[in-house]
C-alpha cells in the first residue's frame, strides 16, 4: 500500500560552492546568536578532504551515529537500542562534548578603551563565552578551512579509509593538494536517527513537509539525538538544557521565502523543492545492502506527473498546489530525472533528503607536458585520473560505490564539452554529441541542466510550495479567537529550569 | 520528655510532611503547566565529559536502588520482616543496602567535586543546585550513618517507621513510633521531607518526566498539522 508524502528537499551543487561561508553567517545571525548556541552552526561549510565539524564527525566508530543492520537484517540505532537507553541515560557513552566542537570566545574589547595608561599598547585578549575567563583558542568552527595550509587535516579525514595509497597520493600530492567545499545543513532525513532515538518523543518530522524539529517543551536533555545523528546536526544548548537543530527556516518557508542560507548563497549552489515519496517503504529501503541504497532511495521518490500518483497524493491530503510545486521541483529533476545529485553518506541509512551534485572541478584542467589537456580521446578514462579520486567521492556520496558518481560526473563533463562546442568551438559538435550519448544525456536534457545550473533565477532554484498552514489553523482553532485582544496571548521565554 | 521536644516532634512528623507534600504537588503542577520549558535534566555532559561518568552513573544507580528498597519496605513491611527472620538473610539484606548506600555516597561526592572543579560546569550551576546538593549530601550521609550505627534498619524501618508513614497516608498521624527514634534517624526523615518540599523548585523534576513511552512507541515520530492522518 503506497503512502504518498511530500518532503521539502534540497540540492547543493558542489562545483559552484566557493567556500565563502555566507550561508553559515546568515544562519548564525538569524538563529544561533543566543546564549548556549554560540558554538552551533546549523549550517557550516567544510573543506574536503578534511576533518569537518565537529572534528571527525564521519568517524562512526567514535560517535556511533546512524543505523546499522542487526543479525535479522533490520536497521537498529548504532548508538542506543531501546533496551540500552536505560543504562545509558545517565551518561551517554558516545556523545561529543564541547571539546569536539570548540569553546566559543569573544575578545575583551573593553580593555582597548579602559586600560590604564602604561608603557604597552592595550590588547584585547580572548575570553570564553561560556565561563567569561581568559582562554587559549584551540579550535574554531572552520578550523581546517582550506586545510589551514597543512596536510594534517586532510590526512585525518575518515573518508580516506576506502582509498588505496596511490589514490591518497593523488589527492595529497605536494603542491597539487586538492580540496573542495562541502556545505552542510540538517538533511531532514526520511528515516531520521535523531527522531528514532529520542526517549521523550520530542523530536518529530512534520507530516506535511518533512521538516525535522525538536519540540523545545518536551526535550529533557537525555542527549540521545546528539549521538544518534550521524551528521552531527543536532546540537546541545548547554544553557537551556535542550537540543536544537536546523529548522530549515520554516517560518520563512511558510511565508514563501527561501531559507536564510539558501537566500544568501553567493555561488547560487542551492536548490529547494518538493519531492513526493512513498513513506510505506522507509523501513524496507533503510534495510537494503550498501550497494543498493542509492537506487532504492531514489526509487522511493514518486513521479509527480503520473496521474495515479497525483490521485493517491490527493487522497493522502496533499494539496493540488503542492503537487504542482512538486512537478516544477528542481530537486526532482536533479535527483530523479537527471541522476546528477546524490545523498551524502547514504550508508548511515537515515535516508537524507539533501542531495549533492559531486564536484567535477578541477578535473578538466590537467596539465600534461606543459599544455592543458582538455579533450582526451579517452575522456572517461581521464575521470579516473581526476585530482579528486572517484574513490574518495564514492566514500562521501556513493556508500563506497563509484558507479553513481561516475554516471553523474560523466554527464556533467559531457555537458561542459557540449557547451564548449557551441560557444567556443574547439570541440566538434559530433564529438560532443557522442559524449552526450555515452553519458545517456539528450541534447534537451543537456540544455536543461545547463540552464538550471548556470542561468538559474531565484524562482528556478527555489520552488517553495504553499504550506496552507492557514487552512490547517482554521480546522483547529477559531481564527476570531484573538479578535479585539491585545497581542497574541502570553508567551514565555526559553528560561533555564 | 519535655513538652518542647514533643511539640517539635509534632511539628516535624505530624505537620511538616503534609506541608511538604502540598508544596510538592501544587508547585509541580503549576510549574508543569506554566513553565513546561524548564522541565529538563539540565545535563552538563556536553561541557565536561571526563569526570561525568564517574559521578553520574554510581550516584543514579545507587540512589535508584536505595529508593526502591525504601519503597518495597513501605509497601511490603510484613514480607521484609519475615525475610529478615533468618539472620543470614538479614545480614545479606543489610550488607546489600550498605553497599548501595556507600555507592550512592561516593557517586554523590564525585558529582559535587565535578561541579566545584569544572569552571564550565560551575557556570550552569544555580543557587538551587548548590542547596540541593547540600540537602542530598545530608540525606545520603545520614543514611549511611544510620546504617552503620543503628543496624538492622531493614527490620526496624519495617516495624516502626512504616506504620508511621501509613498513619500519614491515612491522614491521622501517629508519632508515637517515631518520637523515640535516635537523632540521626530523625534527621534523615526530616531532611527527606525537606527534599520533597524543595523538589519542584529544582532540577529534580526531571525524575517526573522519565522517558516512559519510549520502549513501546513507534520508531519514527510524525506530527501532522491540522487533520491527523493515519500512520
Amino acid at each position: 500500500m503506497i503512502d504518498v508524502r511530500s518532503q521539502i528537499s534540497m540540492v547543493f551543487h558542489l562545483d559552484k560552492c566557493i567556500g565563502c561561508h555566507t550561508c553559515s553567517v546568515a544562519c548564525k545571525n538569524v538563529w544561533t546568536d543566543r546564549k548556549g548556541t554560540e558554538y552551533m552552526w546549523w549550517n557550516n561549510v567544510e573543506t574536503k578532504p578534511g576533518t569537518g565539524f565537529p572534528t571527525k564527525w564521519e568517524d562512526q566508530d567514535k560517535y556511533r551515529g546512524g543505523w546499522e543492520l542487526n543479525s535479522n537484517g533490520d536497521p537498529v540505532l548504532k548508538s542506543t537500542s531501546r533496551a540500552r537507553i536505560i543504562a545509558n541515560i545517565f551518561h551517554n557513552p558516545h556523545m561529543p562534548s564541547m571539546d569536539d566542537y570548540y569553546e566559543p570566545w569573544t575578545y575583551e574589547y573593553d580593555n582597548l578603551f579602559n586600560a590604564p595608561e602604561g608603557a604597552d599598547q592595550p590588547t584585547a585578549r580572548p575570553i570564553s563565552m561560556v565561563t567569561g575567563e581568559y582562554m587559549d583558542i584551540k579550535a574554531g568552527p572552520n578550523w581546517d578551512d582550506d586545510l589551514g595550509g597543512s596536510k594534517l587535516y586532510a590526512a585525518n579525514d575518515p573518508n580516506l579509509e576506502g582509498l588505496t595509497p596511490e589514490q591518497r597520493m593523488q589527492l595529497q600530492a605536494i603542491e597539487r593538494l586538492v580540496f573542495f567545499y562541502f556545505p552542510r545543513i540538517c538533511n531532514h532525513c526520511l528515516n531520521p536517527a535523531c527522531v528514532a532515538s529520542c526517549p521523550s518523543g520530542a523530536l518529530y518530522k512534520r507530516g506535511e513537509d518533512g521538516i525535522v524539529l525538536v519540540d523545545q517543551k518536551r526535550c529533557r536533555a537525555w542527549r540521545s539525538c546528539i549521538s544518534a545523528c550521524p551528521y552531527k546536526k543536532v546540537y546541545f544548548n548547554w544553557f537551556t538544557g535542550k537540543s536544537e537543530k536546523c529548522i530549515l527556516c520554516f517560518p520563512r518557508l511558510e511565508t514563501g521565502q527561501a531559507p536564510a542560507c539558501f537566500h544568501s548563497c553567493v555561488g547560487r549552489i542551492r536548490y529547494l523543492g518538493v519531492l513526493l515519496y512513498d513513506a510505506s517503504r522507509i523501513e524496507e529501503v533503510a534495510a537494503r545492502k550498501d550497494s543498493e541504497l542509492i537506487e532504492a532511495h531514489r526509487s522511493m521518490i514518486l513521479d509527480p506527473f503520473d496521474p495515479e500518483i497525483m490521485a493517491e497524493a490527493q487522497r493522502s491530503g496533499i494539496h493540488e498546489s503542492v503537487i504542482e510545486s512538486a512537478q516544477k521541483s528542481p530537486v526532482y529533476k536533479m535527483v530523479k530525472e537527471w541522476k546528477i545529485a546524490l545523498p551524502p553518506h547514504i550508508e548511515y541509512r537515515t535516508l537524507p533528503m539533501l542531495f549533492y551534485v559531486p564536484p567535477l572541478s578541477p578535473v578538466m584542467s590537467r596539465k600534461e607536458d606543459g599544455t592543458i589537456d582538455q579533450v582526451s580521446t579517452d575522456l572517461f578514462h581521464s575521470l579516473d585520473d581526476s585530482r579528486v579520486p572517484l574513490a574518495y567521492l564514492a566514500q562521501l556520496f556513493g556508500a563506497g560505490n563509484q558507479a553513481p558518481i561516475r554516471f553523474a560526473l560523466e554527464k556533467l563533463k559531457a555537458i561542459r564539452l557540449y557547451r564548449r562546442a557551441l560557444t567556443v568551438g574547439d570541440v566538434t559538435e559530433e564529438a560532443a554529441a557522442k559524449l552526450l550519448q555515452r553519458a545517456e544525456c539528450s541534447k534537451e536534457e543537456a540544455d536543461a541542466i545547463y540552464r538550471l545550473t548556470t542561468l538559474c533565477t531565484f524562482d528556478d532554484r527555489f520552488v517553495i510550495p504553499p504550506m496552507h498552514r492557514e487552512e490547517a489553523i482554521e480546522m483547529l482553532q477559531d481564527p476570531q479567537e484573538r479578535k479585539q485582544s491585545a497581542g497574541f496571548g502570553f508567551l514565555s521565554g526559553p528560561r533555564r529550569g | 520528655m519535655s513538652s518542647f521536644a514533643h511539640y517539635l516532634d509534632q511539628l516535624f512528623f505530624a505537620v511538616f510532611p503534609f506541608v511538604a507534600m502540598v508544596i510538592f504537588f501544587l508547585v509541580t503542577i503549576q510549574r508543569y503547566r506554566g513553565r513546561t520549558f524548564t522541565f529538563s535534566s539540565l545535563s552538563s555532559q556536553f561541557l565536561e565529559n571526563e569526570d561525568h561518568f564517574w559521578g553520574m552513573v554510581p550516584f543514579h544507580f545507587g540512589i535508584i536502588f536505595v529508593l526502591i528498597g525504601h519503597v518495597v519496605a513501605f509497601l511490603l513491611p510484613a514480607q521484609i520482616l519475615s525475610w529478615n527472620a533468618s539472620p543470614i538473610r538479614l545480614i545479606l539484606l543489610e550488607l546489600t543496602g550498605m553497599a548501595l548506600a556507600l555507592f550512592t555516597l561516593v557517586g554523590l561526592l564525585a558529582v559535587i567535586i565535578r561541579r566545584v572543579s569544572s569552571s564550565k560546569v560551575r557556570v550552569v550551576t544555580s543557587p538551587s543546585d548548590w542547596v540541593l546538593y547540600l540537602l542530598l549530601l545530608v540525606q545520603v550521609a545520614s543514611g549511611v550513618y544510620v546504617a552503620l550505627f543503628h543496624p538492622w534498619g531493614s527490620s526496624w524501618f519495617a516495624a516502626a517507621v512504616v506504620p508511621w508513614l501509613w498513619s500519614l497516608v491515612k491522614l491521622s498521624p501517629n508519632i508515637s513510633y517515631i518520637a523515640a527514634m535516635p537523632f540521626a534517624v530523625k534527621l534523615h526523615i526530616v531532611n527527606a521531607f525537606i527534599v520533597i518540599a524543595f523538589f519542584p523548585f529544582t532540577r529534580l523534576v526531571h525524575i517526573l518526566v522519565l522517558p516512559n513511552p519510549y520502549p513501546w512507541r513507534k520508531t519514527q515520530v510524525v506530527r501532522w498539522y491540522g487533520i491527523r492522518r493515519t500512520a
